[in-house]
């Protein structure tokens, strides 16, 4: 396996707010909505392949946020990051732009779907189709957070690896609801970060 | 109250109490649509939970779309998506702003950072899911999604191989009907 994974992308900082740009925006979350069917978490690992790696528009960090504060809040976390990127971006025009893009290829596919679904889902050739596509995608969502990951082993510190063997134990195994591991995590680095200043205070 | 503003306040009271992904979203969905308002019957609830999986996009807003159109054409698919998407509009934008203003802040810095392991601890599981749903049983997998898998991973991987991860699903929808056609 090669190990030059695309964790050495540059950041390109934001770029130019034009005409051009909300189009690109537009079409980059329109087609990456296109294929996020699984869950949220799909559509995560896209847009770290597209806005990250390819286009530079965010960083690892900043996606990672954001997936944080979108799945911590009401509404689908496809919606919500890509209003997240696009606000980050380029303010409300760009938030709009974004959740646009994100919405319209669902509402066509199940407004088209609606009329005739029986033919759809029985049908043997989208079967096949899906079939593919379900392995390729569980690829992408693995290698994305493989990319994550090494960048957090890298650091070498204990606490994010066993925050991360512990939430995993606590999703996989144990099947426990990601928002409370969450609330959980929070609560925990309320604590330790506020025992943290408090140290620096006296020191 | 008419119709239309029915689906939307629906909708909107579904976008708004749905935390947590789109599984958390399936009990409320069915309280409303099937049980309070009667658009959808128990069957129509469980094709519809199919399609949305086997169509992209958030399982809101898919119910949102199909139960729009179903009772009230083009027009209820706009409400029903809008009512359900307007929630998330307004407190992420909320939460957006306050990100952009105090994420350089040394406290919420700390926590953010605290809870990046635990979003890669979710992204993996998701994918592990994902590799279980397309492999079958782990006893006897798929030895045609196991193939696929591992060559899009090491693709994916790779440096000097420039596929795209839409361009490569594409290749994926269309080697899975070539298998299909040959075997």
């Amino acid at each position: 396996m090669s190990s030059d994974t695309d964790n050495r992308w540059e950041k390109k900082g934001k770029p130019t707010i034009n005409l051009r740009f909300y189009l690109k925006l537009f079409w980059t979350t329109f087609t990456l909505s296109m294929f996020t069917f699984g869950g949220g978490f799909v559509i995560v690992s896209l847009m770290r392949k597209k806005m990250v790696v390819e286009l530079g528009w965010i960083d690892d960090e900043e996606m990672l946020d954001f997936v944080t504060i979108a799945q911590s809040s009401p509404g689908p976390i496809a919606v919500n990051g890509s209003l997240m990127v696009g606000y980050h971006l380029a303010g409300i025009p760009g938030a709009l732009v974004a959740t646009l893009g994100t919405i319209l290829p669902p509402m066509i596919i199940l407004t088209v779907v609606s009329l005739g679904y029986k033919a759809v889902a029985d049908n043997p050739i989208i079967a096949a189709a899906f079939s593919g596509m379900r392995a390729v995608v569980a690829a992408i969502v693995l290698q994305v957070s493989w990319a994550l990951f090494k960048p957090l082993a890298e650091k070498r510190e204990v606490l994010p690896i066993l925050l991360f063997v512990l939430s995993f134990l606590a999703l996989f195994v144990f099947k426990v609801n990601i928002m409370i591991v969450m609330v959980a995590v929070i609560l925990f680095s309320v604590v330790h970060s506020l025992i943290l200043v408090r140290k620096e205070k006296h020191s | 109250m008419s119709l239309l503003l029915q689906l939307f306040a629906s909708f909107f009271q579904i976008g708004l109490f749905s935390i947590g992904g789109g599984y958390a979203a399936m009990p409320l969905i069915k309280a409303e649509v099937v049980d309070l308002h009667g658009w959808l019957t128990a069957v129509e609830f469980a094709d519809l939970v199919t399609i949305a999986e086997m169509t992209p996009g958030p399982i809101t807003v898919n119910s949102a779309t199909f139960v729009g159109m179903k009772v009230a054409g083009l027009a209820g698919v706009v409400v029903a998506t809008l009512g359900n998407i307007l929630p998330s509009v307004i407190i992420m934008l909320i939460l957006a702003k306050l990100y952009e203003k105090y994420a350089q802040q040394t406290l919420l810095k700390r926590i953010l950072e605290g809870v990046r392991p635990v979003v890669v601890a979710a992204i993996f599981t998701a994918g592990l899911g994902l590799l279980q749903l397309a492999l079958g049983s782990v006893t006897a997998p798929d030895l045609f999604a196991v193939v696929v898998s591992i060559i899009s991973f090491l693709i994916l991987n790779s440096r000097r191989v420039k596929i795209g991860p839409i361009a490569l699903l594409a290749i994926g929808a269309v080697v899975g009907i070539g298998y299909a056609l040959l075997f």
